[in-house]
């Protein structure tokens, strides 16, 4: 035998490594970059990192072929052909920059709403906002309304914090984990961290998904549910639980407004003259407020008083939930479970959250000043993420799941879902929305926030919408993250009114980022009868020749995230754990080698040449130069500013401290990120312990301690749904006034997706759905090298029933038709398929001449989006009014809402998929033909 | 031809997850960027913007579907890299010896200082595993990232190979097949570790954990029973919650009607 050869087996795996924040996603895991001969030679994620612990996605792994990406753009652009046409010129930025200011400062000083701001998957929306703010406009909001706002603010108004950023599942202790409607996404790592760790210690997974790719793959039982029922299946849980009696009193008692009392004149709760809700003490019998100590408030009481008995939230839910519509075999049909099944998981969901309980020998005090010497395990555990928010009734579905979850006493509890730093906090933490809009001057507040009711509208003098995109209005008076789906329809509608300047950020919306596609083309091009363009300027800033690149007339290059300073701010949307509060940046690990700029500092730079209040000093001079600057010395209170690590002259100061000019090489020293740990006592009932509380106030989350109720009973919805029952000034507009009524329940009911009220649904008797890969979730681009060898085309995947009913083969095409449009694609056979929905990944079709791809790419020929099929507005009902496509409560874009015929059909010319549309013109030519793309020389 | 040791005094290779493994490609990818940068002439990529992109991968996730019997249907995520087996074909197949298993710890590699690209041993190769390098014109396959498990400029940690560290959902194991008290060993005895395709006769090392039995809520299934109702209105509710509420610890409940 030849011997062996003798290998080198110890060679340096680089020159250096640099830990910085991927940013592949919106995950926001800590990598270590391992950097040859000044290039990024390998990325593997950061062991000590709190997000993701040393894993790293395929995503995260393959960034080293978006620092390389052909499609990156090089300089500013100035747009010199037709819009569309793809023709540009490159320019400097002093001249980028005048541009954009001599085209935003007269509207600054006369009528600052004509600027519409959105920035799409932007991580930085603290800052973003405050430059909004400054400038006045009060258009202004990041992608979320077309998101999972439902999910967001579901969670929010009904327990003070939400899934993903704002909580998790307790993966040590939990022993039976309910996914509703996640398919391989949000959020990305933890998700998969968690399964992995539940699974090796035997604990139970269930998947309720009509499709069964990803997590759902591993479920250990798969709920094949019939998109848009969720809240049906949920409530009939919730009917058989209730039924059972197997739901935590002591904790419904103790934590929740279930005790709270009803008046049945208003549907208000009983308060006294400090606004405080008021309960029956089960020790004394006596009327007192809730949070009391020693008061332990009844579930069942009642209270007489002028003439009229006051009944609890309990019970008002009792006679909700027991009727007999959500029993499962009511439910079975249309949901699509069996009825048994439904039986079974809610047994299975009691049995463990009460026969396997357990107790952590942890003592915490309560609000009310109660100390308990244990802290009790309710081993349950849920998420839930796009698949329940995206339809016209998430928002209500959201809200039922978390009070599934609260019924069975599962949230901050051991065992169960735990909320994430600065989470939890009461709505009433919150700001409200603000939108007044004057001349030269700031907007008057926040322009994001929580509505308490009718007052906090989003409404002009005349009651019209004061915001582009219609939020916070009778349409849908939760939009708490704006509805930027809406933008560009409006804007062209003229509808509020017209705007000036379109400004947006990472958000491809003439493409895979919009409903409508083809139409939201038409709006960005079209003309008025003088040969204007309807919305006269538009800026987009984005780092990569994307399909929205076309339709700007400048363009604002932005880096890769490997090139930048960002920051993951304790304001924004930070990366805390449950068991910690952490925040993290980003910074150059190399510097761009075109003339590009970070968003953020371009951002800084145009507010200071348009010297805007908050970004210079009263003798018109800048505060901070670039991102960076602002980082580290901008304070939004004295002492807090958006990093809370390092923090005081010596840097060894938490949350609240002066600037600390080293602040960010401190950042860099410990992996780029920081982590305050909560303290033991305070690792659960975070809402009602005041060890958290007291933890939170000193760290700068909030001012004085917040201790409040889970509100199953919400308020807020009963303030709107009163307006709409003729009282109050604020009254909604006659053709919303039953909508508003309906849809306003403060108590979480079912009802059928908007468009199977407006199209037939026995003619589009087949669900269309979409998601996006793992391998590709939230990943600005699949232009990716690596990547796109994964998932590089989409066919339309079909059920077996259906497969065998039109006769499919593989190979074969079909038209998939809405009431909106038709669009000819490839079909694959999926047997673990709900049997009446079809889907397709998302985001894989591109349009020829993007990405810097050949125009033969199989994601600009086969590949397709179903946007085409899916309407920002409801199909007409003849009133003459435009219907968005939305949640009636949040706005939220209702993709999943979607109903479809198919048929098959011969293949397309070419094997294009239909529609086609014409080939951008590249401003960064083609990728090259071969990659052999290793930095350091072999040793 | 080439021979195999007659044994190999250590068995280095993978445990694989089935029932945990999500589909995600996490490690995929962290093996291209590992090795594109290491062991080797780097991992090319042909037309990679371009119609029917085709790179070099030494490891590759596979789905399929299974379709039970009555049951519904199942996903089963497959990674599949080379088994580096005790009876490598592909070894024995090489005409110039660049293919050789290793003597301490039975790791299949391949010289690529002798490799001619006659693509022999991936025709031998009954699982895929081995894939020709378009660029280099040499044979790539998976090292077990023997440039990293022994590698100690690297923490002690990370020297595992590279899929094994990115793993996310922890389906991935690396460990000694030789020695019974190994992680790897007690995994595959615990959980029925499977060889692929055993027919062969390749007796493969690394071992795939089958999927735990799924779905079996969708029987009739005696072992847990329904829920016992307790009430049937919402009248029957309150009453019962009286009752229920006088029990809480720390409750003196008194009628109040």
């Amino acid at each position: 035998m030849a011997s062996q050869p003798k290998l080198d087996l110890s060679t340096k795996v680089s020159d250096e490594i640099r830990q910085t924040t991927c940013y592949m996603c919106a995950c926001r895991c800590g990598i270590n970059v391992h950097m040859k001969d000044g290039k990024v030679a390998y990325i593997e994620g950061n062991r000590d990192h709190p997000v993701n612990q040393g894993v790293l996605c395929a995503k995260g792994s393959a960034g080293i072929m978006q620092v390389n990406a052909p499609s990156r753009l090089r300089a500013p652009l100035k747009r010199v052909g037709p819009r569309g046409s793809g023709e540009f010129e490159e320019i400097g930025w002093d001249e980028a920059l005048e541009m954009a200011a001599g085209w935003l400062e007269p509207i600054r000083r006369t009528a600052p709403e004509k600027l519409a701001f959105f920035t799409g998957r932007d991580q930085s929306q603290s800052f973003t906002s405050f430059w909004a703010q400054n400038f006045g406009t009060p258009n202004y909001a990041a992608h979320g309304g077309f998101c999972s706002v439902n999910m967001a603010a579901g969670g929010i108004y009904t327990m003070g914090g939400a899934f993903w950023e704002f909580g998790q599942p307790d993966w040590d202790h939990t022993k039976l984990f309910m996914l509703f409607g996640v398919a391989e996404d949000h959020d990305s790592n933890p998700i998969k961290m968690g399964i992995g760790k539940i699974k090796a210690r035997g604990a139970k997974v269930i998947g309720v998904n009509p499709v069964r790719s990803g997590y759902n793959a591993v479920a250990d039982e798969w709920v094949a549910i019939t998109p848009g029922t969720d809240g049906l299946f949920i409530l009939s849980l919730v009917h058989e639980l209730m039924k059972a009696g197997k739901i935590d009193l002591d904790y419904l008692s103790r934590y929740t407004n279930a005790p709270a009392l009803i008046d049945p004149e208003t549907g208000l709760l009983l308060r006294d003259g400090d606004d405080k809700v008021l309960v029956i003490d089960t020790v004394t019998g006596a009327l007192t407020p809730f949070d009391q100590k020693g008061v332990r408030p009844s579930l069942s009481a009642t209270h007489e008083a002028e003439g009229k008995t006051y009944v609890t939230v309990m019970a008002k839910m009792a006679e909700k939930y027991l009727d007999p519509q959500y029993a499962p075999e009511a439910v079975a049909e249309r949901t699509g479970i069996p009825a048994a099944k439904i039986r079974k998981i809610a047994a299975e969901l009691a049995r463990v959250a009460f026969d396997e309980s357990f107790e952590l020998d942890r003592s915490w005090t309560d609000f009310r000043g109660e100390t308990h010497d244990k802290m009790i395990g309710r081993p349950v555990s849920m998420h839930s993420m796009r698949g329940v928010s995206a339809h016209s009734n998430g928002f209500q579905t959201c809200r039922a799941l978390h009070v599934l979850q609260i019924l069975l006493g599962t949230v901050e509890v051991p065992g169960g879902f735990r909320f994430k730093p600065p989470y939890p906090k009461p709505i009433e933490a919150h700001p409200t929305p603000h939108c007044k809009a004057t001349p030269d001057s700031p907007l008057d507040g926040p322009h994001l926030g929580f509505v308490r009711g009718p007052e906090h509208l989003a409404l002009k003098e005349d009651g019209s919408p004061a915001r582009i995109d219609k939020a916070f209005t009778w349409e849908n008076p939760m939009s708490a993250h704006g509805l930027m789906h809406m933008v560009i329809s409006n804007a062209h509608a003229g509808d509020p009114y017209k705007i000036d300047t379109l400004f947006m950020y990472m958000a491809n919306m003439s493409w895979n980022s919009t409903m409508n596609t083809s139409g939201v083309i038409k709006m960005l091009t079209d003309q008025d009868e003088t040969g204007d363009y309807v919305i006269p300027h538009i800026i987009y800033s984005d780092a990569y020749s994307s399909e929205m690149v076309a339709y700007a007339d400048l363009i604002l290059p932005d880096t890769t995230y490997l090139e930048r300073h960002d920051c993951i701010s304790l304001l924004d949307r930070p990366i805390c754990e449950a068991d910690g509060a952490a925040d993290a940046i980003r910074w150059p690990v190399v510097e761009p080698d075109r003339d590009v700029r970070g968003f953020q500092t371009a951002l800084i730079q145009l507010a200071n040449l348009m010297k805007l209040p908050g970004f210079t000093n009263e003798a018109g001079e800048a505060k901070w130069s670039d991102y960076a600057d602002y980082i580290v010395n901008h304070e939004r209170k004295p002492g807090i500013g958006p990093l809370a690590g390092f923090r005081g002259e010596s840097g060894d100061q938490v949350g609240r401290g002066a600037v600390n000019p080293d602040q960010l090489d401190r950042y860099i020293e410990n992996g780029s990120f920081f982590v305050h740990h909560v303290p033991e006592e305070a690792s659960y009932y975070k809402p009602w312990n005041s060890a958290y509380q007291d933890w939170a106030v000193e760290l700068g989350l909030f001012d004085a301690p917040q201790p409040y109720l889970f509100q199953l009973y919400s308020e807020p919805m009963r303030k709107f749904q009163r307006a709409a029952e003729g009282h109050g000034e604020r009254q909604p507009p006659e053709h919303l006034r039953e909508r508003v009524r309906a849809t306003m329940d403060p108590l979480p009911f079912w009802y059928p997706p908007f468009e199977d009220d407006r199209v037939d649904t026995s003619e589009f008797d087949v669900h269309a759905l979409t998601q996006r890969p793992m391998a590709m979730y939230h990943s600005w681009g699949t232009q990716n090298a690596w990547l796109r060898q994964l998932h590089g085309t989409n066919p339309l995947y079909v059920p077996t029933k259906l497969w065998e009913k039109h006769g499919f083969q593989e190979g074969d095409w079909a038209h998939v038709t809405s009431a909106h449009g038709t669009i000819t694609v490839p079909v694959a056979h999926q047997a673990a398929l709900n049997e009446n929905t079809v889907w397709t990944w998302n985001a894989i079709g591109k349009r020829k001449g993007a990405w810097a791809l050949s125009e033969d790419a199989p994601e600009a020929r086969t590949g397709f989006l179903l946007n085409h099929l899916i309407h920002e507005l409801l199909p007409p009902k003849g009133d003459g009014l435009r219907w968005a496509n939305s949640d009636p409560i949040t706005g939220q874009a209702a993709w999943f809402d979607l109903r479809v015929k198919i048929e098959k059909t011969d293949a397309p010319a070419g094997d294009q998929a239909q529609p086609a549309f014409p080939a951008l013109k590249s401003p960064v030519g083609k990728g090259p033909n071969e990659l052999q793309w290793q930095v350091g020389e072999t040793e | 031809m080439t021979q195999l040791p007659q044994s190999t005094e250590r068995k280095l290779g993978l445990v694989i997850d089935l029932d945990t493994c999500v589909g995600c490609h996490a490690c995929v990818i962290a093996c291209k960027g590992w090795n594109t940068e290491n062991y080797g002439a780097p991992l090319s990529d042909q037309r990679p913007y371009g119609d029917e992109p085709m790179g070099t991968f030494l490891n590759r996730v596979h789905s399929y579907e299974v379709q039970p019997e009555g049951g519904a249907a199942q996903t089963v995520h497959f990674p599949k890299s080379c088994l580096h087996c005790e009876d490598a074909p592909c070894v024995t197949v090489c005409p110039t010896g660049a293919s050789y298993k290793r003597v301490e710890d039975g790791i299949v590699l391949v010289n690529e200082s002798h490799c001619i690209g006659c693509g022999l041993c991936a025709w031998a190769c009954p699982y895929g595993a081995r894939e020709m390098d378009q660029a280099e014109g040499v044979m790539k396959k998976c090292t077990l990232c023997v440039d990293r498990i022994y590698n100690d400029t690297l923490p002690e940690e990370d020297r595992v190979p590279a899929c094994v560290r990115t793993c996310p959902a922890g389906a991935r194991h690396f460990g000694d097949f030789a020695d019974p008290e190994s992680n790897v060993s007690r995994l595959s005895a615990e959980r029925g570790g499977m060889d692929l395709m055993p027919e062969l006769g390749t007796a493969p090392v690394n071992k795939y954990l089958p999927p735990r039995p799924k779905d079996s809520w969708d029987e009739d299934s005696v072992l847990a029973p329904f829920l016992e109702p307790v009430v049937s209105d919402a009248g029957g509710f309150l009453g019962w919650l009286d009752k229920q509420l006088s029990r809480l610890p720390g409750d003196t409940h008194r009628e109040e009607r």
